[in-house]
C-alpha cells in the first residue's frame, strides 16, 4: 500500500490557499507583544486570528501595533467577529476588516448567543454566513458540534467549518468526539476544531479524528509557559495528523500477544 | 461642529475632511479602518470626504483576539 501524503506534501487547503501548518492560533490574552510573537513563532502557525476593535483615540505616537508583530506579509491574518451577538454586527466587523487589511476576504465568522457560554447563535450565524458569502468573503465559520448545521454552512459556501470542542476558553477538550467524527466524515470542506482545547492531547485527539486543523488561543496564552505550550501544540497537531493518516489499529477487548507463541524453549 | 468618534463626542472645525480628522487623532499612517454613518470609507477617499454635524464614526484597528 502506498504511504499517504505526509510531511511537506500534506497541505491544508482553505479557499484555494495552501498551508503547511494545521495549527491556527489566536493573539489574545498574552502578557505582551513579545510573548505573542514568540508563542506564534513556536507554534509554527501560518494563519493567525485577530480581533477588530475601536482604536484608542489619543494613543501615543509610536505605540506598537499588533500587525507589526504579526505582519500580514508573513502570516495569513484571520480577522474574527468575536464579541458580535447579531448577524448585523458580524457583517459590519467583516466589512471593516476587509478595508483594514486591503480587500482581505478571509474571515472567521462567529456570532455568539450569550456571554456566559459564548455558544454560537446558530440561526444568526447562518444568516451572517449567507450574506458574507454573497459579498465575496471567504468564510471560516465557528459553530456548534452539530453535524446538520455544519453541513448547512458548507452548502452555503463557507470555505471551512469550525465546530467547537468545548466552550471558548474552557480548556475542557473535545466533549463530543462522535459528533466531530460525523462532521468530518460528511464534509467536503476543511473541518477545524475551534475553541475548547486545553492541552496537547486534546489537539492530538482532534487530529486523530480526522480534523483538518485546530484553532486555539487560550490553551497557549494561559499556559504557565505559553511559548513551550505553543511548541507542544505544534508537535501534537503533527503527531495527531500522522496518526490519522497512518490509520490506527482496531480496538480489542482482550489481549493479543506481540511475541510469537511458537518456539518457546519449554 | 460636533461629531461622534468611537462613542465619544469630538469637536472639529467646520468643513473638516475625514483625512484632517485622522491627522488630528494622530492616526495617519496607522492601519485603521473607518465606518462613517454605517458605511465603510476606503482609505483612498479620506481626503475628499467632508464631515458633517452629528456624523457618527467608528475607527477600528486589529488587536489581539482568538
Amino acid at each position: 500500500m502506498n504511504q499517504p501524503a505526509q510531511g511537506p506534501s500534506d497541505l491544508l487547503v482553505v479557499g484555494g490557499r495552501s498551508f503547511r501548518s494545521r495549527l491556527l492560533v489566536g493573539t489574545g490574552k498574552y502578557k505582551d507583544f513579545d510573548e505573542t510573537r514568540l508563542a506564534i513563532e513556536a507554534s509554527g502557525a501560518e494563519i493567525v486570528t485577530v480581533a477588530i476593535r475601536r482604536t484608542n483615540i489619543g494613543q501615543k505616537a509610536g505605540e506598537p501595533n499588533l500587525l507589526e508583530v504579526i505582519p500580514p506579509s508573513r502570516y495569513t491574518i484571520l480577522p474574527n467577529t468575536a464579541g458580535c451577538y447579531t448577524a448585523d454586527d458580524a457583517l459590519r466587523t467583516c466589512r471593516l476588516a476587509r478595508e483594514l487589511l486591503d480587500d482581505h476576504r478571509l474571515v472567521k465568522l462567529e456570532v455568539l448567543g450569550d456571554p456566559k457560554t459564548l455558544y454560537p447563535d446558530v440561526p444568526a450565524t447562518l444568516e451572517a454566513a449567507k450574506q458574507l458569502v454573497k459579498e465575496g468573503f471567504e468564510v471560516m465559520v465557528y459553530t456548534t458540534d452539530d453535524p446538520i448545521t455544519a453541513k448547512r454552512l458548507e452548502e452555503m459556501g463557507c470555505v471551512a467549518v469550525m465546530p467547537l470542542a468545548a466552550p471558548i476558553g474552557s480548556g475542557l477538550g473535545i466533549q463530543n468526539k462522535y459528533n466531530i467524527l460525523t462532521i468530518v466524515e460528511n464534509a467536503r470542506v476543511p473541518i477545524l476544531v475551534d475553541a475548547g482545547v486545553g492541552t496537547a492531547s486534546d489537539a492530538a485527539i482532534a487530529m486523530e479524528l480526522g480534523c483538518d486543523g485546530v484553532l486555539m488561543n487560550t490553551a497557549i496564552a494561559e499556559a504557565k509557559h505559553p511559548v513551550l505550550m505553543a511548541s507542544a501544540m505544534k508537535k501534537a497537531i503533527e503527531a495527531g495528523r500522522e496518526a490519522f493518516l497512518a490509520g490506527r489499529m482496531p480496538r480489542r477487548r482482550y489481549a493479543s500477544a506481540s511475541s510469537p507463541k511458537e518456539g518457546l524453549p519449554f | 461642529m460636533q461629531i461622534q468618534v468611537n462613542g465619544a463626542t469630538e469637536v472639529v472645525p467646520e468643513q473638516s475632511t475625514l483625512s484632517q480628522l485622522i491627522d488630528r487623532l494622530r492616526l495617519s499612517g496607522k492601519r485603521v479602518a473607518v465606518e462613517l454613518n454605517g458605511e465603510i470609507v476606503p482609505r483612498s477617499a479620506y481626503a475628499a470626504r467632508p464631515l458633517k454635524e452629528n456624523d457618527v464614526l467608528e475607527i477600528v484597528a486589529a488587536i489581539g483576539g482568538g
